[in-house]
Formats: C-alpha cells, sequence, structure tokens
C-alpha cells in the first residue's frame, strides 16, 4: 500500500499531461470510473470540482479524495501521398487531484480542490515532417479551487468558488520546412515561460427533485493564461542578416475555456446511473499569437499568428455504479467527446479528433473510512484524414498545408484513496 | 487487500503495454501487400544512376555532401524504399563545402551561398581530394562534367589523366581503375533498374561559353573536340546507344531523360539584353562617337561588297535615352579589322578591332549570368569612358548569340530524337524533362506552399550557379521521374513534397 502511494506521489512530480483539445478530463477516479459523470452525483469529495453546491450533502464530516491517472498517449501519423511519416514519444502523463470537505454545520460546508483540467504533453521526433508546426510542447495548468456550499432549502443548494491558475509553457516548433545554419541544422525557437497565473471562478447549484432524482449544473470560467516577457530562444539559425530573428522575448496568451455541464443522476436499489453533458467554449481559442519583443532597441515587434480556430464542443457522458457488496463498488461509463478542432485547422501539436471514452473501475473500502478508488479509460479514436491549413511559408508568403492520416490512442489507468472522517 | 492491490497493478499495467495506434493501410507496409505502393513491373532492389553533374547532385558551382544527399536519384531512392528499393550509395564528398583538391592542390571553387551582398563563394580550405579515392561502383554514376561519349571512354577515372585533361577528378575519386569507363563501372553493378541522363554537356559547355567552342555536327572523331564543343548528334547517338544496350542488357528497367533547353535554365535568363541606362545627354554623346562608322564606313562596307546592306544595318549602333541594349562582339559577324586598317578608311588598328565585329544586343540574344559583373564596369580607372556596353563591347564569351542558340537547339532536338527513339524501342520510360523544365520556365510549377519558378535567387528552382537545380528543383525533377516510372511501369511509388527541400544557402563568411 505504501508503494503505491510512493508511486503515486513520484508521478505527481512528474506533473505532464496528455493532447486533447488540450481540455484533460481526469478529475477523479470514482467519476472517471463512470463516464467522467459527476455534476448529479453525491459520492465523494470529488464534488469539489464536479460541483461544489454538492459538497453540502456529503454525509460525513470532513471527506478526502487524492489520485492521479497515468496517461498512456500516442499518435501516429502518416501522408500516404508522400509516405512520410510518423509517432510521437511514448510518455507518461500524471494529472492529479486532491480534494478536501468540510462540513461546517447542516447547511454550509467548504471545499478545497487542486486539480489539472488542462495541459498537453506532445513530443514528435525532431525534424519530423511536422516539425514546422511542433516538434514538441508541454503545457500545465493547475487550478487551485477553495469553494463554499450552502444549502438553501432541503433539495437546492448552490456553490462555488474562485479558482487560481498556475500554469507554464514550453513549446518547441522548427521556423519553417525547410531553413537550416550552414551545418544543415533546422532553425528552431523554444518558447517557454513558467510561472503564469490567473484568476478564475466556478458556481453551480444542486436540485434533490426527489428521494432518487438528482440534478446539478455547473459552470466554470474562462481563465486566459498570459505569458509576458516570456523566453523566445532561436536555435540554428543561418549567420545572415537577410533572416530576421535573433533571442528576444515574447508575449502570448492561451484561454483555458469556461465550461458548462448539466446533468442528472438517478438511483434504483443498488444502482445509480448518471447523465452529464459538457459545453466547452472552445471558440475563445481562435489564435495563438505570439508577439516577439523587438531583438534589438528601436526595432519592430514581430507578430506570428497560428490560426487555430476552435469550435465550442459538446461531451455526452454516461456513467452507471452498482454496489456489489459492503467491500466493492463497481462503476462503468461512456462518453462520446467532441472534437472543437474545425477541418482544415488540424494542428499536430493537439492531434485530437472525436473519440469515445470507455471507462470502468472500482472502490474497495478498506475499512470504515478508507477506500481505494480505481478506474480504466480507454479513449478510441477512429483514424481520421485532416490537415493544417494555414501555415504561412516565410519565403514564399503562400499556405502550405501539412496533412495526412492520424490515428491516437489513449489508455488512462488511474488509482486513488477517498478518505471519509 | 493483497489481491487488490495486484488487481489495481494490473490495471495500471494494462495501460503500460498499451498498443501503439497503427494504420488500417500504413505506409511502412511492405510493397505488393497494402494497397498504397506497389513497384508494379520493376523491380528497385538496385537502382543505378547515370549521368553527370545532375545525377551527381551538384549545386551552388560545387559537388558538396548536402547537396548530393538532395541529388534527385537519391530522393528517387529513397521513396524507391517503399517499393522494395535497397541501399543507395553515393561517392560522397568529405565535407559540405565543395570544392575540389588534386593532391592538396585546390582545382575545383568552394560552392556560392547567398551573402546580404549575393551569391559568394563559401570560406573555407575543402578537403576532397581526388588523389585520396573512393572505392566504387556506386549506385549514384553520376560525373560531373561528364558528355555522353566521355560514360564509354576508357581512362576518363584516371587520376593522372586529371592533370593533363584527359580525365574527369570527380570519377577518378570513385573508378574502379585507371582504364575503366563510367559505363562499365555501372554495369558492373548489375542493376535491376536504371536511370539514364547525360547529353546536357554536350551543349551546354557551348552555350554557357557564350559560342565560344565549335559546332562540332560533321566530325565523328570526339577525341579532336574541345571543352566548349557541341558533340556532333551521331557520335551521341552511339555512345548512348552503347549505355542503353549495356544497361538493358541484364534484363534492368529504366527511365531515359532528355536534353532541356538552355533558355530555361536562369544562367541565360537572368541578365537582360536590354541593361544599359543611359540619359539623354549621353546617348547624343556616344551616338556621335559612333556617327562616322554608321553613316560612313557601314555604307562603305557595303558599297565594296565586304558585308551585305542586312549585316550593315544589324551593326548600326543607336543609343537612346533610357534602357539601351549593350554593344557586343559577335564572331558570326564578318571581321572587317583588316579591310578598316586599308585604304580609303585607314582607321588605327585599336579602333579597328574594337568595330571589327561590333554591333548593338538585340533582344533575341540572351546574355549569360556572369556578364553581370561586367556589363557597365569601366575596366581602366584612369579611362573613366571606357565602359563595357556602351564604349567597349561585351566580348564575345557573355553572349550568346540567335546563330548559337540555332546550333544549341539543333543539337539538342537531335539528342533528344535518339534518347526517344531508344527509349521506345528498349520499352523503357523517357522522361520529358525539357517540356518540365520549360513549362516551370514559362508558368512555374504549383506545389505545396508556393510555385515553383527558373527565377535567379526567388524562384526555388534553380541553386546559386543558375545552371544546376536547388534541392528542391531536384526534389521536382524526381518527382517528374517517379510520374514516367510510375506510368510505364504500373508502379504506385509515393512523390515528396518538394516544400520541404530548401533552395539557396544564407551564410554571411
Amino acid at each position: 500500500m505504501k508503494k503505491v502511494l510512493l508511486l503515486t506521489v513520484l508521478f505527481l512530480a512528474t506533473a505532464v499531461t496528455y493532447a486533447g483539445g488540450y481540455r484533460v478530463s481526469l478529475q477523479g477516479n470514482k467519476a472517471l470510473a463512470m463516464g467522467h459523470t459527476g455534476v448529479a452525483v453525491i459520492n465523494s469529495s470529488e464534488l469539489v470540482f464536479f460541483n461544489p453546491a454538492g459538497l453540502v450533502y456529503l454525509e460525513n464530516k470532513l471527506s478526502v479524495s487524492v489520485g492521479a491517472h497515468g496517461v498512456l498517449a500516442d499518435v501516429s501519423y502518416q501522408n500516404a501521398a508522400t509516405g512520410e511519416m510518423a509517432m510521437t514519444e511514448a510518455g507518461l502523463g500524471t494529472p492529479f487531484y486532491a480534494y478536501v470537505s468540510y462540513q461546517a454545520n447542516d447547511w454550509l460546508a467548504f471545499g478545497l480542490g487542486i486539480y489539472t483540467p488542462y495541459g498537453s504533453g506532445v513530443t514528435y521526433e525532431d525534424d519530423w515532417a511536422g516539425s514546422h508546426l511542433v516538434n514538441n510542447i508541454d503545457l500545465q495548468a493547475i487550478f487551485v479551487q477553495p469553494s463554499v456550499s450552502l444549502k438553501i432549502t432541503d433539495k437546492f443548494s448552490v456553490g462555488g468558488g474562485p479558482i487560481y491558475a498556475m500554469g507554464s509553457v514550453n513549446f518547441n516548433k522548427n521556423l519553417d520546412r525547410t531553413l537550416v545554419d550552414l551545418d544543415g541544422n533546422r532553425s528552431e525557437v523554444t518558447l517557454e515561460q513558467t510561472g503564469i497565473t490567473n484568476w478564475g471562478w466556478t458556481a453551480s447549484a444542486m436540485l434533490k427533485a426527489s428521494e432518487n432524482l438528482t440534478v446539478g449544473v455547473n459552470y466554470r470560467s474562462e481563465i486566459i493564461l498570459s505569458a509576458e516577457d516570456g523566453e523566445a530562444d532561436f536555435e540554428n539559425l543561418p549567420n545572415s542578416p537577410i533572416i530576421p530573428f535573433s533571442d528576444t522575448t515574447f508575449n502570448a496568451e492561451l484561454p483555458l475555456p469556461a465550461e458548462l455541464t448539466m446533468g442528472l443522476s438517478y438511483k434504483h436499489n443498488d444502482f445509480l446511473f448518471a447523465f452529464d453533458y459538457n459545453m466547452t467554449y472552445w471558440s475563445a481559442y481562435e489564435a495563438l499569437t505570439v508577439e516577439f519583443a523587438p531583438s534589438a532597441p528601436g526595432g519592430e515587434t514581430s507578430v506570428t499568428e497560428l490560426l487555430r480556430n476552435y469550435r465550442d464542443a459538446s461531451t455526452y457522458r454516461f456513467g452507471v455504479q452498482y454496489e456489489a457488496s459492503e467491500s466493492f463498488t463497481l462503476r462503468g461509463g461512456y462518453y462520446f467527446d467532441e472534437s472543437p478542432v474545425q477541418s482544415g485547422y488540424f494542428a499536430p501539436e493537439t492531434p485530437r479528433n472525436d473519440s469515445n471514452g470507455y471507462t470502468a473501475g472500482l472502490t474497495f473500502k478498506v475499512g470504515e473510512r478508507l477506500e481505494i478508488d480505481a478506474s480504466f479509460l480507454y479513449l478510441q479514436f477512429d483514424e481520421v484524414d485532416a490537415s493544417y491549413d494555414y501555415f504561412i511559408e516565410p519565403f514564399t508568403g503562400a499556405p502550405s498545408s501539412f496533412g495526412g492520416t492520424y490515428k491516437s490512442s489513449v489508455f488512462v489507468p488511474g488509482l486513488g484513496i477517498t478518505y471519509k472522517l | 487487500m493483497k489481491n487488490t492491490i495486484k488487481f489495481m497493478i494490473g490495471l495500471l499495467a494494462i495501460g503500460l503495454v498499451s498498443c501503439e495506434p497503427e494504420f488500417e493501410n500504413a505506409v511502412t507496409d511492405e510493397g505488393f501487400y497494402n494497397g498504397i505502393y506497389f513497384p508494379g513491373d520493376a523491380d528497385f532492389s538496385n537502382y543505378v544512376a547515370l549521368g553527370n553533374s545532375l545525377t551527381a547532385g551538384y549545386a551552388d558551382g560545387a559537388l558538396y555532401r548536402s547537396g548530393q544527399e538532395d541529388s534527385y536519384p537519391n530522393i528517387m531512392a529513397e521513396q524507391f524504399g517503399f517499393v522494395g528499393g535497397g541501399d543507395f550509395t553515393q561517392p560522397l564528398t568529405s565535407d559540405d563545402l565543395g570544392g575540389l583538391l588534386l593532391g592538396g592542390t585546390q582545382i575545383g571553387p568552394n560552392r556560392l551561398v547567398l551573402t546580404s551582398d549575393g551569391p559568394a563563394s563559401l570560406a573555407g580550405t575543402p578537403t576532397t581530394d581526388v588523389t585520396t579515392s573512393e572505392t566504387g561502383p556506386f549506385n549514384n554514376m553520376g560525373v560531373p562534367g561528364a558528355k555522353s561519349y566521355h560514360l564509354v571512354t576508357p581512362g576518363y577515372g584516371s587520376v593522372a589523366g586529371v592533370s593533363n585533361g584527359t580525365a574527369n577528378p570527380w570519377f577518378a575519386r570513385f573508378a574502379t581503375s585507371e582504364s575503366t569507363t563510367v559505363l562499365a563501372d555501372a554495369a558492373s553493378l548489375n542493376p535491376t533498374f536504371f536511370s539514364l541522363w547525360i547529353g546536357n554537356n554536350d551543349i551546354l559547355g557551348y552555350a554557357t561559353s557564350g559560342g565560344s567552342g565549335v559546332d562540332q555536327t560533321g566530325n565523328l572523331d570526339p577525341s579532336t573536340y574541345g571543352g566548349n564543343d557541341i558533340t556532333d548528334p551521331n557520335v551521341f547517338a552511339a555512345a548512348y546507344s552503347a549505355q542503353v544496350d549495356a544497361l538493358v542488357a541484364g534484363g534492368a528497367k529504366g527511365v531515359l531523360l532528355n536534353i532541356p533547353d538552355v533558355t530555361s535554365i536562369p544562367y541565360f535568363t537572368t541578365v537582360p539584353a536590354q541593361s544599359i541606362p543611359l540619359d539623354a545627354a549621353t546617348a547624343g554623346a556616344v551616338n556621335a562617337q559612333f556617327a562616322q562608322y554608321n553613316d560612313q564606313i557601314l555604307p562603305l562596307l557595303v558599297q565594296f561588297g565586304v558585308i551585305t546592306q542586312e549585316e550593315a544595318d544589324s551593326r548600326v549602333v543607336n543609343f537612346v535615352e533610357g534602357i539601351n541594349y549593350p554593344i557586343i562582339v559577335d564572331n558570326e559577324l564578318t571581321n572587317v579589322s583588316q579591310v578598316l586598317q586599308g585604304p580609303p578608311g585607314n582607321l588605327p588598328e585599336e579602333l579597328a578591332n574594337l568595330l571589327g565585329q561590333l554591333r548593338q544586343a538585340t533582344s533575341d540574344d540572351l546574355i549569360v549570368l556572369p556578364a553581370s559583373s561586367v556589363l557597365g564596369s569601366v575596366p581602366d580607372p584612369s579611362n573613366p569612358l571606357g565602359v563595357v556596353g556602351v564604349s567597349i563591347p561585351l566580348e564575345n564569351q557573355w553572349v550568346l548569340t540567335t546563330t548559337e542558340q540555332a546550333r544549341v537547339a539543333a543539337a539538342g532536338a537531335a539528342y533528344n530524337a535518339t534518347i526517344e527513339g531508344l527509349a521506345a524501342a528498349n520499352e523503357l520510360g523517357y522522361g520529358d524533362m525539357k517540356s518540365a523544365l520549360a513549362d516551370v520556365a514559362a508558368n512555374g510549377a504549383f506545389y505545396n506552399g508556393g510555385v515553383l519558378t527558373s527565377t535567379y535567387v526567388t524562384g526555388g528552382a534553380f541553386s546559386l550557379d543558375g545552371v544546376h537545380p536547388s534541392p528542391r528543383g531536384y526534389a521536382f525533377t524526381a518527382n517528374t521521374i517517379i510520374d514516367v516510372i510510375n506510368t510505364t511501369y504500373n508502379a504506385s511509388i509515393p512523390k515528396v513534397d518538394i516544400g520541404t527541400y530548401g533552395t539557396v544557402t544564407f551564410h554571411n563568411n
């Protein structure tokens, strides 16, 4: 047991997450096992994330849930017209969460959550066919969310709280498809910024419509990660004043989009059925605009705009829970995740098409207070023919298209504990 | 409890052994099977490329390593890898600098790079030496400078012959013996597939030297030819058919590539014929200098039957306000120098020589690329009035006149008829590189990310020497040939995205 915990803690130290939009829906092992439903499920302190309004209905004075997921994501790429191919380097991403809820009295509860709802980690082989779009990217965001939950009536509660977001980004790409220094090394740029912070908020409501039926709604605001004076490191530039680049700083903004969730759960004997609908307001992500500061005093700011043109995307989630015995609770779920990427904007740093998520998991009660939660997610992608058509060739001024066939596979085992007092 | 942990670790393990995402039809699947790529009726397991500098991957006025890696045969060989192609070896040079040494003495220039002041030679000491031989033969048997008959000339790879001009330094680097031929070394590889692109230099030397050589049409002994001569079409045909015969002897399939027009390359299209800007006063002053020549000497020469009226008309010099054609030496004109020195003109020798074969260029003349540094220059600082193109004629070597162009075109057409005939007779692929290149020059070729044109430096198709393609131009060449192969042999070989190949190298020394 100790070893498992140690392992989990070690994973936290290398928190990298996987590409998918860049929303990573892995905010609790109990919820994930049920298709990541939870806006209307009163189960544990995972509610801090899913619906803080529900915290006040938890039965225990103190409830703690801690866990992590191991994300094994791979993307294969090939272009049948040219024979080019690539595969991302296998890496293990470990989004994590920790939630605490505390019942102050019959109508008031407090919660605190730390979780990683956004992130992206993709590493291709350097100088691969799409290296002018991305060689590797590592985007991390950690949210800290204190919450309050208030029972208005016996059947209706509201909740919410501020969110403090901390982010970092490291993005490396080649400048274009051909530029090299005299030794043939491809010219590249690395954009890096750590310690980006910003505030947001969440608000939610829960209605216990009947003995068995619970309805919930949760909204989490958009948070914009603004990198200011980040480090733009150019490497392998030709020794030529014709090439207008040198090391400088950059400003860029990345929106972590707002998300609205509505859902319900229905209890029937030992079964609990849940349905969640998510709307993620991805249309906020129109372009990744990078402003490079002048490399010499009096120079001009140069702007690189990487068009994204995401659209709002829905996710439909279904989950079921069965209390098999005193010790075991079994869960299963399914969700359909709509890609926010529009045709012609399929960039390999977030190579995501529509996917079907199949989930399963269980909770084992070790004693009265301690539960071990395990979950497993298999995200199924069809192979997709897609392209990014908006890269502007710096020397011709014309757009070039980068595309082919992509296939993703994602496996996510997860482990956590719940402690109730 | 223990079982639970085991179970959960098991769950984790399922994830850790997760399968890589696989495609239904993967490009890595071997040919024949996957439905994407297949070799058709050809066997690409042992590809040998025969030719000259174009085949070698020569660019920017030199043969250098990264250029060789982007040679069209190497690009093709990489794509052949999808349909059962084997290893493709090349006689790679020792560095990326270009340049060539013979026993430590530099005999070939370093490659050109684009500096902020224009093309310039890359600084550095080359390390590729003719005398430190590579072990041939190689799959890429492209020999820079080789003409058609050179491929069947014994001793063309003799190191000893390099210094006296009977052998080729690049072939001497990797010839298997002093006496071997390029063709013999190539045939010894027993190719299953070959490409042959030879004959360009049989006209190119004449063209790039502004017609300084001799059109040897009618002379069947190539051992008497100079470097800038045009090869007799029958000599070409004999050499070429010997090469095809030797290559198909073992049952190999292949593709024959024809000879592009010299007018398709920036070496001849960059410097405009009309290039001398003059204001009205200067034009008037210069015209005054030529008044006697125009109004008295030329009519007299006609009157005495030295030249025709037609020639006299072509020799009239007239500058106007604006951009003018330069005066040039045209060695096709009647040389009137001796006549002018005699009575009644009795012109001084210097002036008579200047007027000897003088005329003004026309829009049909092709001025070669290096003339750009000569035109308008003042060779004698003490004589500011001595301006090349205005008062000093542009030498013959800088101009390919219409007569000379016609000779080049006639020989090229004869070679191409031979190539096309041999391709048909041997059921080989025929790559019409002439049309492909003419189309790039006239219309440009659209690709993913731009338009490939023959414009010097910016067009993308040509390297800085103005004759040889850039890597992107070689990639276009490879795609053109792959198209021919796919059609001829019912094959499906993927082409490359030429936008991923570079053009010119930016570098300030």
